[in-house]
């Protein structure tokens, strides 16, 4: 391979995977959150309707 | 099942995706005058088609909510428009990149580039737009029409090349050449097949982003009936 250039192209490269690297991460992040609120106000929920 | 479908297009578009960059890096011939830096272009132009492809998908569902006031219709939207604005990012990124190499300057206001930006601006204006609306209703139907309308600003983006003279390189995929070949046919076919493997790995993280969606108004519903009681 024509090696001109090769450092610039890494970083070029560099960018892309990281960004889909990085979304991906907040994804997970994001899931994982959202599945904790939701279980807390379900369990909320149900103690609410155990005392009522 | 639904996850298993997920996990198996995860795997497949993961493992395409460092086949491709294996071919890339090591197979394909290479550009006379740009050295490596060319190479960029596989992850940049692939990188803008599936950007503008959500943002068309965004818009389809846009109508369609507009028209049957279906929820999911919103619900793809934005998950669409999410994932179609990491792209833009991407293909702004890269473009950066090798314009620094090719141009002496990261950056220059020609009428492609300028429109690219001002396409994210929007979509990322759209993004922060939902935020700020909490009826359900109300948001989806504004979000819509913004879609559209933003959907403008991915045309002119598109057609800038042929409308002005740009410093950004013309069209060169035979697609929109009529099929004139500007580029080494197995340059020109690893650019397809990238964007295939990029396309797939869009739709994965689509999915997921969709599925967060729907647990998020979810929450809010559960929000809703616990404050009511």
């Amino acid at each position: 391979m024509d090696e001109r250039n090769f450092q610039f192209m890494f970083y070029g490269f560099a960018v892309a995977w990281f960004l889909l690297a990085a979304y991906l991460l907040t994804l997970v992040a994001r899931e994982s959150k959202l599945r904790k609120e939701v279980d807390t106000l379900k369990r909320m929920l149900e103690e609410r309707e155990n005392k009522g | 099942m639904k996850t298993k479908i997920l996990m198996a297009m995860a795997l497949f578009s993961g493992l395409y995706l460092v086949r491709n960059l294996y071919v890339i890096l090591l197979q394909l011939p290479d550009e006379a005058a740009q050295g490596a830096i060319y190479r960029i272009m596989y992850f940049h132009v692939p990188g803008w088609i599936t950007s503008f492809s959500a943002y068309f998908l965004a818009a389809v569902a846009s109508i369609y909510y507009l028209v049957k006031r279906d929820s999911r219709a919103d619900e793809f939207a934005v998950a669409l428009t999410e994932v179609g604005t990491i792209f833009t990012m991407l293909g702004l990124g890269t473009g950066m990149v090798w314009a620094r190499i090719i141009w002496g300057v990261w950056w220059v206001w020609d009428p492609r580039l300028t429109w690219a930006f001002i396409c994210f601006l929007i979509y990322a204006g759209y993004l922060l737009l939902r935020k700020t609306i909490d009826e359900p209703g109300q948001r989806a139907r504004i979000a819509a029409v913004v879609s559209l309308f933003a959907f403008v600003s991915v045309v002119i983006t598109y057609k800038s090349i042929d409308w002005w003279r740009t410093q950004h390189p013309g069209a060169v995929l035979s697609f929109r050449t009529g099929g004139e070949q500007r580029m080494d046919p197995a340059m020109e076919h690893m650019l397809f097949q990238n964007w295939f493997a990029l396309t797939a790995f869009a739709g994965v993280i689509m999915m997921l982003r969709l599925g967060q969606e729907r647990m998020q108004r979810e929450l809010d519903a559960l929000r809703r009936y616990t404050h009511n009681l």
